[in-house]
């Protein structure tokens, strides 16, 4: 349940940047190969901004799909599932999108 | 809880030093503050999530490069055999590869105890709740375990096949052990852990004989995930390959012995 130490690190970067500000809104992007789930964060997050200045904030998160190139045929395609197999056979792929973890940006009350 | 930041994630951590004394330091990077100003709506961020950690992480990894320190990340799953590996490497190859060892659990200081008992130098790490280390743990570990220039650090995540893959703690290689009795389709099923690894070591080959344990197809679903880890067959209980590995660490420090 890396999810929850992950929410903490929303949190804290948050509070570290705008550490007088009331947020209200947090925007985040978690990419379909990011290792991370969407739906546990949002678990968490409630739990985690409890007493913060990120306490009530609405969580928005966009989740960019996979696209990989493949380093033997350079076809691009979207990997069928979190393994990458390019249809030539090559798993040699290299990931173009799809690792996003990030915090795009809040909305302050 | 920090008094700087009050974040309060990592209050459970606990580091041991040689001998069970226990640690409570807390690394921290500087806070970059940027304050706003409080008219805009929307305030771009733009930021890694990990960001803070990465950060923490290039630190330890400049740290022990100053040092000529080579920094194994070891993962697996609870009971593939990491701290057996362990206690045989430090029995056998410790001394020449200068090992020492963070020991990363969520409980107890058992491992520790074992390694010190194998002979080498050990730091346990408590996670607590924590299902990983982090880069801030590590950075903890490596103050209180002091290895010296030149060395060997293993470092012994948390047995956990997910959560560890995500955070880099500073390590120059990325070690994951699969040992055969956990079935030949944990490539498959973690991708996001083998994805990351430099080396698999295929562990407890002793006991393939009473294994419906596929190796070929083991090797080809690991290279599906991961086409450039190599793979060691090793068996802690009768030395099979086991020189391997240490060649393999031998290989990667950099200091004349």
């Amino acid at each position: 349940m890396h999810e929850l130490a992950i929410t903490e690190g929303v949190v804290e970067a948050v509070t570290e940047r705008l550490p007088d500000a009331r947020i209200s809104c947090v925007h985040l992007e978690i990419g379909a190969m990011s290792g991370v789930v969407a739906d546990s964060v949002r678990f968490c997050f409630d739990l985690v901004t409890d007493g913060t200045n990120l306490e009530g904030a609405r969580l928005e998160i966009s989740e960019p799909s996979a696209r990989c190139r493949c380093r033997d045929c350079a076809a691009e395609f979207e990997p069928d599932g979190p393994i990458a197999l390019c249809s030539c056979g090559s798993a040699d792929v290299a990931i173009l999108a799809g690792s996003e973890l990030r915090i795009m940006s809040v909305e302050v009350a | 809880m920090c008094a700087t930041c009050g974040c309060g994630d990592d209050a459970g951590v606990r580091v041991y030093g040689p001998g069970g004394h226990a640690h409570d330091g807390h690394a921290h990077d500087s806070h970059a503050h940027d304050h706003d100003d409080g008219a805009a709506r929307t305030v771009m961020l733009q930021q890694k999530v990990l960001a803070k950690n990465d950060r923490l992480a290039e630190a330890n990894r400049a740290w022990l490069l100053e040092r000529g320190i080579f920094a194994v990340n070891l993962m697996s799953s609870p009971g593939a055999g990491k701290t057996t590996l362990l206690e045989r490497t430090a029995r056998e190859a410790g001394a020449q590869l200068g090992l020492a060892v963070i020991e990363g659990d969520q409980e107890t200081t058992l491992d520790a105890g074992r390694i010190e008992s194998a002979g080498a130098a050990v730091v346990q790490i408590n996670t607590g709740a924590g299902c990983h280390l982090d880069a801030a743990m590590v950075a903890q570990g490596l103050h209180v375990l002091e290895p010296r220039p030149g060395s060997v650090v293993v470092i012994e995540n948390v047995g956990n096949l997910v959560c560890p893959a995500l955070f880099d703690l500073g390590e120059q290689a990325r070690v994951v052990i699969a040992s055969v009795t956990e079935g030949a389709d944990k490539p498959l099923k973690y991708p996001q852990m083998f994805r990351a690894a430099d080396l698999v070591l295929l562990a407890k080959v002793d006991l393939l004989p009473y294994l419906d344990f596929d190796t070929a197809r083991h090797a080809a679903d690991l290279k599906s995930v991961s086409p450039r880890a190599e793979i060691l067959p090793v068996s802690a209980t009768t030395g099979e390959g086991i020189s391997a590995w240490y060649d393999w660490l031998r290989q990667r420090t950099s200091a004349p012995r």
